[in-house]
Protein backbone atom coordinates (compact mmCIF):
# COMPACT_ATOMS: atom_id res chain seq x y z
CA UNK A 1 0.00 0.00 0.00
CA UNK A 2 2.87 2.21 0.87
CA UNK A 3 5.18 2.01 -2.27
CA UNK A 4 1.77 2.09 -4.46
CA UNK A 5 1.22 5.56 -2.73
CA UNK A 6 5.09 6.59 -2.86
CA UNK A 7 4.48 5.62 -6.96
CA UNK A 8 1.23 7.65 -7.34
CA UNK A 9 2.73 10.93 -5.62
CA UNK A 10 5.68 10.79 -7.41
CA UNK A 11 3.52 10.48 -10.86
CA UNK A 12 1.47 12.56 -9.49
CA UNK A 13 3.67 15.67 -8.25
CA UNK A 14 6.06 15.06 -11.24
CA UNK A 15 3.10 15.27 -13.94
CA UNK A 16 1.42 18.21 -12.06
CA UNK A 17 4.32 20.70 -11.71
CA UNK A 18 4.29 20.07 -15.77
CA UNK A 19 0.35 20.99 -15.68
CA UNK A 20 0.96 23.89 -13.22
CA UNK A 21 3.91 25.37 -15.87
CA UNK A 22 1.00 26.07 -18.60
CA UNK A 23 0.62 28.94 -16.93
CA UNK A 24 2.76 29.36 -14.16
CA UNK A 25 0.69 31.47 -12.15
CA UNK A 26 2.05 32.01 -8.98
CA UNK A 27 5.00 34.16 -10.94
CA UNK A 28 7.98 30.77 -11.06
CA UNK A 29 8.11 27.85 -13.41
CA UNK A 30 9.20 24.46 -12.71
CA UNK A 31 12.33 23.19 -14.20
CA UNK A 32 11.01 20.81 -16.88
CA UNK A 33 13.78 18.22 -16.18
CA UNK A 34 12.00 17.17 -13.01
CA UNK A 35 8.33 17.65 -14.66
CA UNK A 36 6.70 13.66 -16.03
CA UNK A 37 4.87 14.09 -19.66
CA UNK A 38 6.51 16.40 -21.59
CA UNK A 39 3.51 18.43 -22.75
CA UNK A 40 0.67 19.95 -21.14
CA UNK A 41 -1.68 17.24 -22.55
CA UNK A 42 0.99 13.99 -21.57
CA UNK A 43 0.94 15.59 -18.54
CA UNK A 44 -2.93 15.62 -18.31
CA UNK A 45 -2.92 12.12 -18.96
CA UNK A 46 -0.14 11.00 -15.79
CA UNK A 47 -2.33 12.90 -13.57
CA UNK A 48 -5.87 11.75 -14.30
CA UNK A 49 -4.44 7.76 -14.33
CA UNK A 50 -2.51 8.19 -11.16
CA UNK A 51 -5.42 9.60 -9.49
CA UNK A 52 -7.02 6.60 -9.39
CA UNK A 53 -4.28 4.70 -7.82
CA UNK A 54 -3.64 7.47 -5.11
CA UNK A 55 -7.62 7.79 -4.61
CA UNK A 56 -8.80 4.40 -4.68
CA UNK A 57 -5.64 3.24 -2.38
CA UNK A 58 -6.17 6.29 0.34
CA UNK A 59 -9.41 4.92 0.34
CA UNK A 60 -9.02 1.29 1.24
CA UNK A 61 -6.25 2.83 3.07
CA UNK A 62 -8.43 4.60 5.36
CA UNK A 63 -10.91 1.91 5.03
CA UNK A 64 -8.60 -0.57 6.54
CA UNK A 65 -7.31 1.89 9.05
CA UNK A 66 -10.50 2.87 10.17
CA UNK A 67 -12.24 -0.58 10.46
CA UNK A 68 -9.23 -2.56 12.11
CA UNK A 69 -8.63 0.77 15.02
CA UNK A 70 -5.31 0.58 13.40
CA UNK A 71 -6.38 4.45 12.94
CA UNK A 72 -7.03 4.39 17.35
CA UNK A 73 -4.24 2.60 18.31
CA UNK A 74 -1.44 3.68 16.08
CA UNK A 75 -2.09 7.02 15.34
CA UNK A 76 -3.56 8.27 18.92
CA UNK A 77 -3.29 9.65 21.15
CA UNK A 78 -1.36 12.73 20.42
CA UNK A 79 -0.92 14.75 23.63
CA UNK A 80 1.00 18.20 22.83
CA UNK A 81 2.90 17.92 26.18
CA UNK A 82 4.57 14.77 24.86
CA UNK A 83 4.89 16.19 21.46
CA UNK A 84 7.07 18.89 22.41
CA UNK A 85 9.39 16.53 24.35
CA UNK A 86 9.87 14.17 21.70
CA UNK A 87 10.29 17.20 19.21
CA UNK A 88 13.01 18.26 21.66
CA UNK A 89 14.76 14.70 21.59
CA UNK A 90 14.41 14.71 17.95
CA UNK A 91 16.15 18.34 17.76
CA UNK A 92 18.93 16.78 20.00
CA UNK A 93 19.25 13.33 18.40
CA UNK A 94 18.30 11.19 20.67
CA UNK A 95 14.48 10.27 20.13
CA UNK A 96 14.71 6.94 20.42
CA UNK A 97 13.55 4.22 17.28
CA UNK A 98 13.94 1.19 19.98
CA UNK A 99 10.46 -0.20 18.41
CA UNK A 100 9.73 1.18 14.80
CA UNK A 101 5.93 -0.59 15.17
CA UNK A 102 5.37 1.72 17.54
CA UNK A 103 5.12 5.79 16.51
CA UNK A 104 6.62 8.67 18.51
CA UNK A 105 4.18 11.82 18.81
CA UNK A 106 6.60 13.94 15.89
CA UNK A 107 5.49 10.79 14.19
CA UNK A 108 1.78 10.41 15.11
CA UNK A 109 1.26 14.34 14.19
CA UNK A 110 3.50 13.87 10.62
CA UNK A 111 1.33 10.78 9.97
CA UNK A 112 -2.06 12.36 10.42
CA UNK A 113 -0.80 15.50 8.86
CA UNK A 114 0.07 13.93 5.96
CA UNK A 115 -3.69 11.75 5.56
CA UNK A 116 -5.37 15.34 6.03
CA UNK A 117 -3.46 17.18 3.52
CA UNK A 118 -3.90 13.70 1.10
CA UNK A 119 -7.66 14.41 1.64
CA UNK A 120 -7.23 17.99 1.43
CA UNK A 121 -5.44 17.21 -2.09
CA UNK A 122 -8.08 14.84 -3.43
CA UNK A 123 -11.10 17.27 -2.41
CA UNK A 124 -9.33 20.43 -4.54
CA UNK A 125 -7.88 17.66 -7.27
CA UNK A 126 -12.03 17.07 -7.66
CA UNK A 127 -13.19 20.54 -7.38
CA UNK A 128 -10.25 21.31 -10.19
CA UNK A 129 -11.25 18.44 -12.53
CA UNK A 130 -15.08 18.55 -12.44
CA UNK A 131 -15.93 21.79 -10.29
CA UNK A 132 -19.71 22.17 -11.80
CA UNK A 133 -20.66 18.67 -10.90
CA UNK A 134 -19.41 19.16 -6.93
CA UNK A 135 -21.04 22.41 -6.17
CA UNK A 136 -20.34 21.90 -2.27
CA UNK A 137 -16.71 20.98 -2.71
CA UNK A 138 -16.13 23.87 -5.09
CA UNK A 139 -18.13 26.15 -2.36
CA UNK A 140 -15.49 24.57 0.63
CA UNK A 141 -12.19 25.14 -1.84
CA UNK A 142 -13.49 29.08 -2.53
CA UNK A 143 -14.49 28.45 -5.57
CA UNK A 144 -12.15 27.03 -8.78
CA UNK A 145 -9.71 29.67 -8.63
CA UNK A 146 -9.69 29.03 -4.73
CA UNK A 147 -9.30 25.41 -5.55
CA UNK A 148 -6.08 25.99 -7.63
CA UNK A 149 -4.38 27.65 -4.88
CA UNK A 150 -5.57 25.28 -2.20
CA UNK A 151 -4.09 22.25 -4.32
CA UNK A 152 -0.99 24.01 -5.07
CA UNK A 153 -0.68 24.81 -1.19
CA UNK A 154 -1.20 21.53 -0.50
CA UNK A 155 1.13 19.80 -2.81
CA UNK A 156 3.86 21.67 -1.28
CA UNK A 157 3.04 20.85 2.25
CA UNK A 158 3.41 17.07 0.88
CA UNK A 159 6.45 18.03 -0.89
CA UNK A 160 7.82 18.98 2.57
CA UNK A 161 6.71 15.99 4.47
CA UNK A 162 8.04 13.66 1.59
CA UNK A 163 11.44 15.70 2.12
CA UNK A 164 11.63 14.87 5.99
CA UNK A 165 10.33 12.03 5.79
CA UNK A 166 13.22 10.61 3.08
CA UNK A 167 16.00 12.71 5.67
CA UNK A 168 14.44 10.75 8.58
CA UNK A 169 15.07 7.37 6.57
CA UNK A 170 18.17 8.18 5.57
CA UNK A 171 19.28 8.52 9.66
CA UNK A 172 17.43 5.73 10.56
CA UNK A 173 18.07 3.44 7.70
CA UNK A 174 16.60 0.30 9.64
CA UNK A 175 13.13 1.72 8.89
CA UNK A 176 13.61 1.10 5.36
CA UNK A 177 14.14 -2.56 6.24
CA UNK A 178 11.12 -2.68 8.07
CA UNK A 179 9.13 -0.65 5.38
CA UNK A 180 10.14 -3.02 2.73
CA UNK A 181 9.63 -6.07 4.59
CA UNK A 182 6.41 -4.95 5.51
CA UNK A 183 6.67 -5.71 9.80
CA UNK B 1 -1.41 28.52 -28.07
CA UNK B 2 1.08 26.24 -30.55
CA UNK B 3 1.91 23.60 -27.57
CA UNK B 4 3.21 20.85 -29.59
CA UNK B 5 3.82 17.46 -28.33
CA UNK B 6 7.57 16.58 -27.48
CA UNK B 7 9.18 13.32 -26.57
CA UNK B 8 7.71 12.24 -23.05
CA UNK B 9 9.87 10.16 -20.40
CA UNK B 10 9.87 6.89 -20.66
CA UNK B 11 8.41 4.45 -18.36
CA UNK B 12 7.49 0.55 -19.13
CA UNK B 13 4.31 1.40 -18.94
CA UNK B 14 3.38 -2.88 -19.19
CA UNK B 15 6.14 -3.43 -16.17
CA UNK B 16 3.42 -0.85 -14.04
CA UNK B 17 -0.06 -2.05 -14.56
CA UNK B 18 1.39 -5.80 -14.31
CA UNK B 19 2.81 -4.27 -11.33
CA UNK B 20 -0.84 -2.60 -9.68
CA UNK B 21 -2.56 -5.78 -11.51
CA UNK B 22 -0.68 -8.06 -8.73
CA UNK B 23 -0.77 -5.53 -5.89
CA UNK B 24 -4.85 -5.36 -6.08
CA UNK B 25 -5.04 -9.64 -6.54
CA UNK B 26 -2.75 -10.05 -3.13
CA UNK B 27 -3.99 -6.92 -1.65
CA UNK B 28 -7.19 -9.74 -1.06
CA UNK B 29 -5.00 -12.29 0.23
CA UNK B 30 -3.59 -11.65 3.98
CA UNK B 31 -1.16 -13.55 5.29
CA UNK B 32 1.19 -13.71 2.51
CA UNK B 33 4.53 -15.28 2.95
CA UNK B 34 7.26 -12.57 3.90
CA UNK B 35 9.78 -13.47 1.57
CA UNK B 36 7.32 -12.91 -1.22
CA UNK B 37 6.07 -9.28 0.45
CA UNK B 38 9.47 -8.54 0.47
CA UNK B 39 9.88 -9.49 -3.31
CA UNK B 40 6.67 -7.86 -3.84
CA UNK B 41 7.57 -4.55 -2.61
CA UNK B 42 11.37 -4.15 -3.90
CA UNK B 43 9.58 -4.66 -7.68
CA UNK B 44 7.25 -1.90 -7.14
CA UNK B 45 10.27 0.17 -5.24
CA UNK B 46 12.18 -1.10 -8.88
CA UNK B 47 9.17 0.47 -10.46
CA UNK B 48 9.71 3.82 -8.45
CA UNK B 49 13.11 3.79 -9.72
CA UNK B 50 12.12 3.37 -12.90
CA UNK B 51 10.60 6.68 -13.03
CA UNK B 52 13.86 8.64 -12.15
CA UNK B 53 15.77 6.69 -15.02
CA UNK B 54 13.89 7.36 -18.00
CA UNK B 55 13.71 5.53 -21.25
CA UNK B 56 13.28 1.82 -20.82
CA UNK B 57 10.87 0.63 -22.76
CA UNK B 58 8.90 1.61 -26.01
CA UNK B 59 7.02 4.99 -25.59
CA UNK B 60 3.84 3.77 -27.54
CA UNK B 61 2.68 1.50 -25.03
CA UNK B 62 2.73 3.82 -22.34
CA UNK B 63 0.82 5.89 -24.79
CA UNK B 64 -1.59 3.03 -25.69
CA UNK B 65 -1.86 2.77 -21.73
CA UNK B 66 -2.47 6.41 -21.47
CA UNK B 67 -4.83 7.04 -23.93
CA UNK B 68 -6.91 3.66 -22.27
CA UNK B 69 -7.35 4.89 -19.33
CA UNK B 70 -8.18 8.75 -20.53
CA UNK B 71 -11.19 6.87 -22.14
CA UNK B 72 -12.39 5.46 -19.55
CA UNK B 73 -12.21 8.95 -17.66
CA UNK B 74 -14.94 9.54 -20.64
CA UNK B 75 -17.05 6.86 -19.25
CA UNK B 76 -16.12 8.28 -15.83
CA UNK B 77 -16.98 11.66 -16.45
CA UNK B 78 -20.16 11.13 -18.91
CA UNK B 79 -21.32 8.72 -15.47
CA UNK B 80 -20.39 12.06 -13.30
CA UNK B 81 -22.35 14.30 -15.63
CA UNK B 82 -25.47 15.77 -14.19
CA UNK B 83 -27.59 17.25 -16.77
CA UNK B 84 -30.03 19.36 -14.36
CA UNK B 85 -26.65 20.61 -12.33
CA UNK B 86 -26.30 24.01 -13.26
CA UNK B 87 -22.58 26.03 -13.82
CA UNK B 88 -22.46 28.81 -12.02
CA UNK B 89 -23.73 32.16 -13.23
CA UNK B 90 -22.23 35.67 -12.02
CA UNK B 91 -23.55 38.74 -12.39
CA UNK B 92 -22.09 41.62 -15.12
CA UNK B 93 -19.80 43.18 -12.88
CA UNK B 94 -17.46 40.04 -12.47
CA UNK B 95 -16.60 39.87 -16.26
CA UNK B 96 -13.02 39.50 -16.54
CA UNK B 97 -12.24 42.34 -19.23
CA UNK B 98 -10.59 41.73 -21.55
CA UNK B 99 -11.67 38.41 -21.84
CA UNK B 100 -8.60 36.72 -22.67
CA UNK B 101 -8.03 35.06 -26.21
CA UNK B 102 -7.49 31.51 -26.77
CA UNK B 103 -6.82 29.42 -29.72
CA UNK B 104 -3.94 26.89 -31.72
CA UNK B 105 -2.88 30.21 -33.28
CA UNK B 106 -2.17 33.42 -32.44
CA UNK B 107 -4.18 37.03 -32.42
CA UNK B 108 -2.17 37.70 -35.75
CA UNK B 109 -3.95 34.75 -37.84
CA UNK B 110 -7.38 35.36 -36.68
CA UNK B 111 -9.94 33.79 -39.62
CA UNK B 112 -12.55 36.97 -40.49
CA UNK B 113 -15.47 35.25 -41.77
CA UNK B 114 -18.17 37.23 -44.53
CA UNK B 115 -21.19 37.88 -43.24
CA UNK B 116 -23.33 37.89 -45.40
CA UNK B 117 -22.23 35.12 -47.55
CA UNK B 118 -22.09 32.76 -44.32
CA UNK B 119 -24.49 29.67 -44.22
CA UNK B 120 -24.47 27.01 -41.07
CA UNK B 121 -24.23 23.65 -42.41
CA UNK B 122 -26.43 20.86 -40.24
CA UNK B 123 -25.71 17.09 -41.31
CA UNK B 124 -25.63 13.87 -40.40
CA UNK B 125 -28.70 12.71 -38.04
CA UNK B 126 -30.59 15.04 -38.34
CA UNK B 127 -34.58 15.61 -40.35
CA UNK B 128 -33.75 19.01 -41.44
CA UNK B 129 -30.96 19.50 -43.23
CA UNK B 130 -31.52 22.83 -44.86
CA UNK B 131 -28.51 25.72 -44.14
CA UNK B 132 -29.06 28.37 -42.15
CA UNK B 133 -28.40 32.21 -42.37
CA UNK B 134 -27.40 34.53 -39.65
CA UNK B 135 -30.41 36.48 -39.67
CA UNK B 136 -32.80 33.28 -39.33
CA UNK B 137 -30.60 32.51 -36.09
CA UNK B 138 -30.35 35.56 -34.99
CA UNK B 139 -34.28 35.38 -35.17
CA UNK B 140 -34.60 32.34 -32.91
CA UNK B 141 -35.53 33.23 -28.97
CA UNK B 142 -31.90 34.57 -27.59
CA UNK B 143 -31.24 33.85 -24.36
CA UNK B 144 -27.51 34.90 -22.57
CA UNK B 145 -25.78 33.84 -19.83
CA UNK B 146 -22.43 34.90 -17.78
CA UNK B 147 -20.62 31.52 -16.85
CA UNK B 148 -16.86 31.29 -15.96
CA UNK B 149 -14.63 29.79 -19.16
CA UNK B 150 -11.98 27.24 -17.75
CA UNK B 151 -9.17 26.26 -20.20
CA UNK B 152 -7.20 23.01 -19.71
CA UNK B 153 -3.91 25.03 -18.94
CA UNK B 154 -5.60 25.71 -15.44
CA UNK B 155 -6.96 29.56 -16.21
CA UNK B 156 -10.52 30.75 -16.06
CA UNK B 157 -11.76 34.05 -16.96
CA UNK B 158 -15.67 35.26 -16.79
CA UNK B 159 -17.57 35.91 -20.05
CA UNK B 160 -21.05 36.79 -21.18
CA UNK B 161 -21.97 34.67 -23.94
CA UNK B 162 -25.85 35.24 -25.59
CA UNK B 163 -27.07 33.22 -28.36
CA UNK B 164 -29.43 30.28 -29.13
CA UNK B 165 -30.14 27.04 -26.63
CA UNK B 166 -28.55 24.64 -28.81
CA UNK B 167 -30.51 21.76 -27.50
CA UNK B 168 -33.63 24.12 -28.85
CA UNK B 169 -31.63 24.13 -31.87
CA UNK B 170 -31.08 20.38 -32.06
CA UNK B 171 -34.86 19.69 -31.78
CA UNK B 172 -35.74 22.30 -34.63
CA UNK B 173 -33.59 20.44 -37.27
CA UNK B 174 -35.08 16.96 -36.04
CA UNK B 175 -31.57 16.11 -34.66
CA UNK B 176 -31.88 12.33 -33.82
CA UNK B 177 -31.41 12.74 -29.65
CA UNK B 178 -30.38 9.19 -29.34
CA UNK B 179 -27.45 9.83 -31.01
CA UNK B 180 -24.17 9.93 -29.37
CA UNK B 181 -22.55 12.58 -30.83
CA UNK B 182 -22.03 15.97 -32.03
CA UNK B 183 -19.28 17.55 -34.28
CA UNK B 184 -18.51 20.58 -35.42
CA UNK B 185 -16.50 21.66 -38.27
CA UNK B 186 -14.90 25.63 -37.91
CA UNK B 187 -13.84 28.08 -40.50
CA UNK B 188 -10.04 28.14 -38.57
CA UNK B 189 -9.60 24.49 -39.43
CA UNK B 190 -10.54 23.60 -35.33
CA UNK B 191 -13.11 20.91 -35.08
CA UNK B 192 -14.04 19.06 -32.11
CA UNK B 193 -17.36 17.11 -30.98
CA UNK B 194 -19.50 16.46 -27.25
CA UNK B 195 -21.37 14.11 -26.19
CA UNK B 196 -25.66 14.33 -27.04
CA UNK B 197 -26.49 15.06 -23.03
CA UNK B 198 -23.96 17.92 -22.87
CA UNK B 199 -25.29 19.43 -26.09
CA UNK B 200 -29.11 18.90 -24.90
CA UNK B 201 -27.68 20.91 -21.38
CA UNK B 202 -29.91 23.91 -20.42
CA UNK B 203 -26.46 26.08 -20.23
CA UNK B 204 -25.04 24.97 -23.61
CA UNK B 205 -25.51 28.12 -26.12
CA UNK B 206 -25.11 28.49 -29.95
CA UNK B 207 -23.67 31.62 -28.84
CA UNK B 208 -23.71 34.36 -31.20
CA UNK B 209 -22.92 37.25 -29.02
CA UNK B 210 -20.49 38.74 -26.75
CA UNK B 211 -20.84 41.01 -23.68
CA UNK B 212 -24.26 41.92 -25.69
CA UNK B 213 -22.17 42.97 -29.11
CA UNK B 214 -22.29 40.40 -32.05
CA UNK B 215 -19.40 38.15 -31.63
CA UNK B 216 -15.95 39.87 -32.72
CA UNK B 217 -13.28 37.55 -34.99
CA UNK B 218 -10.95 37.03 -32.05
CA UNK B 219 -14.09 35.25 -29.95
CA UNK B 220 -15.04 33.23 -32.92
CA UNK B 221 -17.44 34.82 -35.21
CA UNK B 222 -19.98 34.35 -36.53
CA UNK B 223 -20.68 31.84 -33.94
CA UNK B 224 -19.15 29.62 -31.28
CA UNK B 225 -20.67 27.14 -28.66
CA UNK B 226 -20.50 27.81 -25.27
CA UNK B 227 -20.62 25.46 -22.45
CA UNK B 228 -19.67 26.08 -18.78
CA UNK B 229 -19.88 22.53 -18.31
CA UNK B 230 -16.91 22.11 -20.37
CA UNK B 231 -13.01 22.92 -20.90
CA UNK B 232 -12.23 25.74 -23.16
CA UNK B 233 -10.75 23.22 -25.85
CA UNK B 234 -14.40 21.78 -25.90
CA UNK B 235 -15.98 24.70 -26.59
CA UNK B 236 -15.41 25.30 -30.95
CA UNK B 237 -14.91 28.95 -32.94
CA UNK B 238 -15.60 30.06 -35.88
CA UNK B 239 -18.58 26.82 -36.58
CA UNK B 240 -19.28 26.15 -40.11
CA UNK B 241 -20.92 22.65 -40.06
CA UNK B 242 -22.83 20.83 -37.43
CA UNK B 243 -23.11 17.00 -37.85
CA UNK B 244 -25.16 14.62 -35.44
CA UNK B 245 -23.39 10.92 -35.43
CA UNK B 246 -23.17 7.87 -33.70
CA UNK B 247 -19.25 7.19 -34.76
CA UNK B 248 -16.40 8.95 -33.24
CA UNK B 249 -15.87 11.75 -34.38
CA UNK B 250 -12.62 13.30 -31.99
CA UNK B 251 -10.83 16.69 -32.12
CA UNK B 252 -8.10 18.93 -32.89
CA UNK B 253 -6.69 18.52 -29.38
CA UNK B 254 -8.08 15.49 -28.68
CA UNK B 255 -6.33 13.68 -31.16
CA UNK B 256 -3.21 14.66 -29.73
CA UNK B 257 -4.25 13.81 -26.57
CA UNK B 258 -6.60 16.08 -24.34
CA UNK B 259 -9.27 14.30 -22.81
CA UNK B 260 -12.16 13.87 -24.58
CA UNK B 261 -15.25 14.45 -22.59
CA UNK B 262 -13.11 17.58 -21.10
CA UNK B 263 -16.04 18.57 -18.67
CA UNK B 264 -15.94 20.69 -15.76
Amino acid sequence: MHWLNALAVVILMMSGWRIYNATGFLGFTIPKGITLGGWLGGALQWHFAAMWVLGINGLLYLAFNLASGRLLRKFFPVSPKALLADLLAALQGNLAHADPRHYNMVQRLAYLFVMLDSVLLVVSGLVLWKSVQFPLLRELMFGYEGARLVHFIAMAALAAFVVVHLAMVVLVPRTLVYMTRGR
Amino acid sequence: MTIKPTPRLAIDGDAVLKEAVSRISHASKPGTPARREFLRRSLTLGGLAMLTGCSLTDEASVDTALSRISRINDDVQGWLFDPNRLAPTYPDSMITRPFPFNAYYGQDQIREVEESSFRLEVTGMVADKRKWSLPELRAMPQIDQVTRHICVEGWSAIGKWGGVSFGHFLRRVGADLSAKYVGFKCADDYFTSIDMATALHSQTLLALTYDGQPLPPKYGFPMKLRMPTKLGYKNPKHIQAIYVTNMYPSGYWEDQGYNWFGGS
